[in-house]
C-alpha cells in the first residue's frame, strides 16, 4: 500500500498544516498586498514555505494527510421552498449571487472580505437554537427548524448600504422580526431588542483574534424591530442563507448601515436600556447606535454622500446615497424630532 | 549564486539586475491587466485595483528604503544603484493608484474628491504623500541632480515623510484589523531606525577620537 511506502521526503520538507491550509490564502492575498505576500517577501523562511506548500502538495496527498480541503458544497445551495414573492424592490437590479457570497465583511472568518466564503466552509449552522432572554415573559428557545415555519416566508429584494460605501441589492428570503418578536413575547419593559452572534472558535477563526469584542451583538429600538421592514432572513436568492452571509438566521434593516445586520444569531435579548454593540465599543466615534445611512452625516473615513454598486463593472463611478437608503417612507417617521446628526 | 552576490557585480552584471528588477516591478501591473481580462479582480474590482496598487507603491517604497541600511550594515553599496529605478517605480504604483482612484472611484466628480480629500484625514494624508513624491519623480534625472547639487539630496530627503503619510495613510484605512498596517510601520521604523543609529554612532566615534 502506498501509505505504508517510505517517504522519500524528509519531515522538515512537508509543509506544515497550517501553511498547507492557508496556501489559498497566501495565493489570494498576494495581490491585495496582505502581510502574507509581504513577509513572504521580505522573510526568506517564508518565502521558501509558501514555495513547498505547492511544491509538497500531491506528497501530501499520498500519505494520507488528514487535511486535504473538506468537500466544497457541505450544505451550500439548499433551495427553499414554499416562500413567495413580495413587492419590494421589484425592478431593481440584483447583484450577482457570486458577489453576495464572496464579498462579505464577517470578521468571525476574518477580516478580507474574500476570506468568509472561504473559511467558513466548516460552519455548522444546523442544529441550531435560538435562545431568548432578558425583559420576556419567560426565557425560552427555539429551533432552526421551528423558526423557518413560524412565519410564511417571503423574499424581499433590498438594497443593502455598507458604511464603507459601497452597496448591493440582494433578493432575501425571511420573515418579520415582528412575527419573531410576538412569538418571544417581550414585557411592558422592553425597549430594545439585543442579537448577539455565535463566536466559536472552533468554528469562527476569526474569534481567535480580538479586534472585535465578541461574541458580535447588535441592537435595535423595539419600534424599529416592530417596523415591517426589519426581517430575519435565512436565506438569499432562492436558497438556504450561505454561511458566509449569516447562517442559518441573520438580521436584515434595510435602512441602517450593514454592520447592524447581526449574523449567525444565537440570542436575543430584551432589555430597557440601549445595549452598546460591538461596533460602538470599537469605535464609538464612527458608529453610533442608530446607524441610519445618511448621507449628510459623514463618517471620519468614507464618503457617506455617494456609493459604489458591487457589480456595476469597473467603469459605472458611484451613484448618490439616498436617506434611509430610500426608504423614508416607509421609516422616517420613526425618527421625527430626532437630532439624526447627534444620534448617528 | 551566493558567492556573486556577495562579491560586487560588474557593470555587465549591473544591467542585467536592473532589468530583472524592471521586469519584477512590472509584474503587479501584469497581474492585474491579466485579473482584469479574466473578470477575476473580486465583487469590488476598484477597490481591489485601489488596495493592489496602493500596496505595491507602499511596498516598493520600504525596499527603496531598505538600500541604505544595507549598505550601511554590510558595507555593499551597488545596490544603491537601484534606487532611482525602484524610487520611480513606487511613483508609477502611486500615479496607478490616484488615477484609479479619480477615474474608476469617482469618474472625475472633482467636487466630491475634494469633499473626500478635505473631510477625511486619511485620504488628505495619501494625497499629500503623492504630492510630496511629484517633485521626487520630477528631479530624477542625472541633469536635475546636477543641477539642485547639495539641495537635491535635501529635497529627495521628504522621501522619509512620503513613508510615514503613507503608512499612516494606510493604518486608517483599516476598521480594526490592525495589523498588516503595523508590520509596515515596523518595517519602516526599522529602516528609520538603523539610519539614525549608525548617524548617531558615528557621530559620536568622530567625537571620540582625539584630534591631534
Amino acid at each position: 500500500m502506498l501509505i505504508h511506502k517510505k517517504s522519500d521526503i524528509i519531515p522538515s520538507e512537508i509543509t506544515s498544516k497550517e501553511v498547507f491550509d492557508n496556501r489559498r490564502h497566501f495565493i489570494q492575498q498576494a495581490g491585495f498586498g496582505m502581510l502574507a505576500s509581504s513577509a513572504a517577501i521580505l522573510s526568506p523562511a517564508l518565502q521558501a514555505a509558501t514555495l513547498n506548500s505547492g511544491t509538497t502538495e500531491g506528497a501530501g496527498r499520498l500519505i494520507g494527510r488528514a487535511n486535504t480541503p473538506p468537500p466544497l458544497t457541505l450544505r451550500s445551495h439548499q433551495k427553499i421552498t414554499g416562500y413567495t414573492k413580495s413587492t419590494y424592490g421589484v425592478g431593481e437590479k440584483l447583484t450577482p449571487y457570486a458577489d453576495v457570497t464572496t464579498y462579505n465583511n464577517y470578521y468571525e472568518f476574518g477580516t478580507d472580505k474574500a476570506e468568509p466564503a472561504i473559511q467558513s466552509k466548516l460552519f455548522k449552522p444546523s442544529p441550531w437554537s435560538v435562545a431568548v432572554e432578558g425583559e420576556v415573559k419567560k426565557n425560552k428557545t427555539i429551533s432552526i427548524d421551528e423558526i423557518f415555519k413560524l412565519a410564511p416566508l417571503e423574499e424581499r429584494i433590498y438594497r443593502m448600504r455598507c458604511v464603507e460605501g459601497w452597496s448591493m441589492v440582494i433578493p432575501w428570503i425571511g420573515f418579520p422580526l415582528a412575527q419573531l418578536i410576538k412569538w418571544a413575547e417581550p414585557n411592558s419593559n422592553a425597549r430594545y431588542v439585543e442579537f448577539i452572534s455565535k463566536a466559536d472558535p472552533q468554528e469562527m477563526p476569526g474569534t481567535n483574534i480580538p479586534i472585535l469584542d465578541w461574541p458580535y451583538n447588535e441592537g435595535l429600538r423595539m419600534d424599529e424591530a416592530m417596523n415591517p421592514l426589519t426581517i430575519m432572513a435565512v436565506g438569499l436568492y432562492g436558497e438556504q442563507l450561505p454561511n458566509q452571509n449569516g447562517a442559518p438566521m441573520r438580521l436584515v434593516v434595510p435602512w441602517k448601515y450593514g454592520f447592524k445586520g447581526a449574523k449567525a444569531i444565537v440570542k436575543i435579548r430584551f432589555t430597557d436600556k440601549m445595549p452598546t454593540t460591538s461596533w460602538m465599543k470599537a469605535g464609538p466615534n464612527e458608529y453610533g447606535f442608530y446607524a441610519n445611512v445618511n448621507p449628510q452625516v459623514e463618517h471620519p473615513r468614507w464618503t457617506q454622500s455617494s456609493e459604489k454598486r458591487i457589480g456595476a463593472g469597473l467603469f459605472a463611478g458611484r451613484i448618490k446615497t439616498q436617506m434611509f437608503n430610500g426608504y423614508t417612507e416607509q421609516v422616517g417617521q420613526i425618527y421625527a424630532g430626532m437630532d439624526l446628526r447627534k444620534n448617528f | 549564486m551566493l558567492r556573486s552576490l556577495s562579491a560586487t557585480p560588474n557593470k555587465a552584471q549591473i544591467s542585467r539586475i536592473k532589468g530583472l528588477v524592471f521586469a519584477l516591478c512590472l509584474v503587479p501591473l501584469a497581474r492585474l491587466i491579466w485579473l482584469g481580462f479574466h473578470d477575476d479582480l473580486s465583487a469590488n474590482p476598484v477597490e481591489f485595483i485601489e488596495r493592489s496598487t496602493g500596496f505595491w507603491a507602499l511596498f516598493i517604497l520600504l525596499v527603496t528604503l531598505a538600500l541604505t541600511p544595507i549598505k550601511l550594515i554590510s558595507g555593499r553599496v551597488w545596490q544603491i544603484q537601484l534606487r532611482r529605478m525602484l524610487g520611480l517605480f513606487m511613483f508609477f504604483y502611486a500615479c496607478l493608484h490616484i488615477i484609479t482612484y479619480v477615474w474608476l472611484d469617482f469618474a472625475f466628480n472633482w467636487l466630491d474628491i475634494t469633499k473626500d480629500i478635505t473631510k477625511h484625514p486619511r485620504i488628505l494624508v495619501g494625497f499629500a504623500a503623492f504630492m510630496l513624491a511629484v517633485p521626487l519623480a520630477a528631479t530624477s534625472t542625472n541633469a536635475m541632480v546636477r543641477r539642485l547639487r547639495n539641495n537635491w539630496k535635501k529635497l529627495h530627503q521628504l522621501v522619509y515623510l512620503i513613508a510615514i503619510l503613507a503608512v499612516i495613510h494606510f493604518w486608517w484605512l483599516v476598521k480594526k484589523d490592525i495589523r498588516e498596517p503595523l508590520l509596515y510601520a515596523v518595517i519602516l521604523i526599522a529602516l528609520l531606525g538603523i539610519r539614525v543609529y549608525y548617524k548617531t554612532a558615528l557621530a559620536d566615534k568622530s567625537k571620540s577620537i582625539p584630534r591631534d
